[in-house]
């Protein structure tokens, strides 16, 4: 299994969300995370899914996708050639004995503390999932009272863009 | 309607945004006028349905229609396999219509049948009014959110403005590409309202772009492939049909001298009675269908999807062959089994590149030498042809039955099947010689399927003879549109293979169950623990009464001498529907067979008798 990132590019319409997600289970692929907001066309959302499959199997999830009627186009977005980021805040337990110790790995990871109480502090971070997860298991020791994570967003390097105005004359990929 | 020389007319919606055409006046309308407007300028000449509370406004507008003939049925389920019939038999987009809530719902299962079977279909469902969406409100129920897996796409529409327009969307969706159903679910008000309507409306489909034309390279790679080939067999699948390519398919299987499999979805789209046809793959495929493509060195598969009963188990079926796939759902090329050249497009394009691709490469001196092949598909289709034996008891043979109605049938007539032994026997029984004659549910396998289907056939093709073969279980599901037909000077043909049991299952359970017959027997209940079951016979219920009950002309035949003069009978009348009592035998069964989960190489040709292919075949 590897992981893919896929950004699939939909019609802001209502339900196009429900037949993604729908597909994927009844197809019986599995996401790894998955993330949604409109793009600079107000017409246009772009969903970010990550997806754990053997390469075959991926092919199937991008024709399927792209089979949906909503769906205007699927952009695999290779790590090397992506940036990708997850953002997550977490509480964490911090008392005046160990709230120093917490804000340093705070810095360390370039995170901010957005807000403090006499027992906890909470923290928000963005990153790659891999530096997010080096944070979260140095913060572990302290007691992580409340995590939540988006689902991860990607984007191509470089000046090129895959919802240019001429989107609606492209060919899909696949 | 008309016959085309290629076959069934292509599925096309009428309205295509042609661009130059003045502006239409616009009409000020309600809602409901403006969906019976849209379906009269997207030429939905037939509809089949029931109204009822939220579909109400648009039954109004109906009524004054000259252009849409509404055929009131007797349950949902038959108006949507009645749209599917008549899709099916003419290439036209059918139709069916339903109020919210129940009647939507028992449209689920024919759209899931359309949807197997990719048939161009729209359904058009009343949904509660738009304020009341969401609240549980009587009759209510998420059609959209229902049949999102078992439609090519749905809409909600709770704008009026929005009805001609997602109309015209939903009969191009539905007839393009890789056909299949549409539902529109229209909520109550937007039905009432006042609106307007003009035509055509402007499309708003940014992501459905089909492909049809296939790629030139693709083609040229599959036209050497195939000059190579030392044993190719041409896979034909129901895409054939539905692009309307029997005509290039036949010149393209004379030109390469391959042999030709037809799946059950394919039936008619190679005639039965062509040399170069080795008959249906699969589960109860022919031996030499099946074994052809076990032995062959190359598939060629056109509009076909590498189904499970095509395959049997997956991993062994046909070892050796290289794969050319064409299908017009890309999806579908490497989804069972890898394509090592795969073609997106239509069937009709791609059959016809191929023709001038193989020509070129016959031009320059390429020409497959398919003799040694032929002398064994020969032997095989010699050896174990399709046949039956006669019960000695004196009974009907349920084969008999079908052959014998497919020979005394007149020319052109279309046949409905139901799902089961019935179906096999009529796939296996009776020639089809020309597309969109033989009507089934191959997907999905809808029991029920064939009485509805072949009304909506026969709505579409009134001047052609239809023939529903069903069996008692099949028939005992959905009779009731037989008063549709009635009422509506349908009159349909049904012959009720009647053996007073679900056969397959019955089939299935004297092989794979020890003979113990579970819940398949059709006469006779459980009766108490250790006393014989109450057994009415083949009488109950009683067909012909019923048939008689529901307006129709009931016949019965039981005995083999009566065969001939029963069906002639029944050939004869015209003036109402027909319903013919066949009393078979209960042990017939269905072969060949392939085991369900086993390899293609354990084909049974007959109980207990497994082919012998010999040594060194490949």
């Amino acid at each position: 299994m590897s992981k893919h990132t896929l950004s699939v590019l939909v019609e802001n319409k209502p339900g196009v969300l429900a037949r993604i997600t729908a597909l994927f289970s009844r197809r019986g692929f599995n996401i790894d995370s998955l993330a949604v907001g409109t793009t600079e066309h107000p017409e246009i959302s772009r969903i970010t899914i990550v997806v754990n499959v053997e390469d075959l199997p991926l092919e199937q999830v991008t024709k399927q996708l792209n089979k949906l009627v909503n769906v205007l186009k699927i952009v695999e977005l290779e790590p090397s050639a992506a940036v990708q980021r997850e953002l997550v805040l977490v509480k964490v337990r911090a008392d005046h004995e160990t709230r120093s110790q917490v804000v340093e790995i705070v810095q360390l990871f370039r995170a901010k503390t957005v807000d403090v109480s006499p027992e906890a502090v909470t923290i928000e971070a963005t990153g790659s999932s891999e530096k997010l997860e080096a944070m979260l298991r140095m913060l572990e020791q302290y007691g992580i009272k409340e995590l939540v994570q988006s689902g991860t967003i990607a984007v191509g390097r470089g000046s090129r863009s895959i919802t240019d105005r001429s989107l609606r004359a492209l060919e899909r990929s696949a | 309607m008309t016959e085309q020389a290629t076959g069934a007319p292509r599925p096309q919606p009428r309205p295509r945004h042609g661009g130059a055409q003045q502006p239409a006046p616009v009409e000020h309308v309600t809602g409901a006028q403006s969906l019976i407007r849209a379906l009269e300028e997207v030429g939905a000449d037939t509809v089949f349905g029931i109204p009822g509370g939220a579909i109400l406004p648009a039954y109004d507008p109906m009524m004054d229609s000259g252009r849409v003939r509404h055929i009131l049925v007797r349950h949902e389920q038959g108006a949507g396999h009645a749209a599917t019939g008549y899709a099916q038999a003419t290439g036209r987009v059918g139709v069916c219509m339903a109020t919210s809530g129940p009647g939507a719902t028992n449209l689920v299962t024919p759209i899931a049948d359309a949807h197997m079977d990719s048939v161009p279909l729209v359904a058009i469902t009343g949904q509660v009014a738009s304020k009341a969406i969401g609240t549980d409100a009587f009759q209510e129920a998420d059609i959209c959110g229902i049949t999102m897996p078992i439609t090519k796409h749905n809409f909600l529409v709770t704008d009026p403005a929005d009805i001609p327009r997602t109309i015209a969307e939903a009969f191009h969706i539905a007839s393009t590409g890789r056909p299949g159903p549409v539902l529109v679910d229209i909520a109550k008000d937007a039905l009432q309202a006042r609106t307007t309507f003009a035509w055509p409306p402007v499309p708003d489909l940014p992501g459905y772009r089909p492909v049809t034309k296939p790629h030139a390279k693709q083609i040229r790679e599959a036209a050497k492939l195939v000059v190579e080939a030392r044993r190719p067999v041409l896979y034909v699948g129901g895409g054939v049909l539905k692009a309307g390519a029997t005509g290039e398919l036949k010149v393209l299987a004379e030109l390469t001298g391959a042999p030709v499999t037809t799946t059950l979805m394919a039936l008619g789209a190679f005639p039965d009675t062509h040399p170069q046809h080795l008959g249906m793959p699969g589960m109860h495929g022919t031996v030499a269908a099946v074994t052809a493509l076990q032995k062959a060195d190359l598939i060629v598969a056109l509009g076909a999807r590498f189904d499970d009963r095509v395959t049997g188990k997956l991993d062994s079926f046909a070892p050796h062959a290289k794969i050319v796939h064409a299908d017009v759902d890309p999806a579908e090329i490497g989804k069972n089994r890898m394509a090592d050249v795969p073609i997106v497009g239509d069937a009709r394009e791609v059959i016809a590149d191929l023709v001038v691709a193989v020509q070129a490469e016959h031009d320059a001196g390429r020409r497959g030498d398919h003799a040694a092949w032929w002398e064994l598909l020969r032997r095989w289709r010699d050896t174990y042809p399709l046949g039956y034996d006669l019960p000695e008891d004196g009974s009907l043979s349920p084969q008999q039955v079908i052959e014998r109605l497919g020979r005394l049938a007149p020319e052109g007539t279309v046949y409905a099947a139901g799902v089961g032994q019935h179906q096999m026997w009529a796939a296996h029984f009776i020639d089809y010689d020309r597309p969109a004659t033989w009507l089934n549910s191959g997907g999905l396998g809808t029991m029920g399927y064939a009485v509805p289907a072949a009304l909506g056939a026969k709505a579409g093709l009134p001047d052609r003879t239809v023939w529903a073969v069903d069996g008692d279980g099949c028939f005992q599901m959905t009779n009731q549109e037989l008063v549709t037909a009635a009422l509506n000077n349908i009159p349909i043909k049904v012959a009720i293979i009647n053996n007073g049991a679900l056969g397959m299952v019955r089939q299935w359970q004297t092989l794979f169950y020890n003979q113990r017959y579970s819940n398949t027997v059709l006469h006779a209940g459980p009766g108490e623990p250790g006393q014989t079951p109450q057994n009415l016979g083949t009488r109950c219920p009683d067909f012909v009464k019923l048939a008689e009950a529901m307006g129709c002309v009931g016949l019965r035949c039981e005995r083999p001498e009566d065969l001939d003069t029963v069906i002639e009978k029944a050939n004869a009348i015209n003036d109402r529907p027909v319903v013919v009592d066949f009393i078979v035998h209960e042990d017939a069964m269905v072969w060949p067979m392939v085991a369900a989960g086993t390899s293609n190489d354990e084909v049974m040709a007959a109980r207990g008798v497994r082919p012998d292919f010999g040594d060194g075949d490949d």
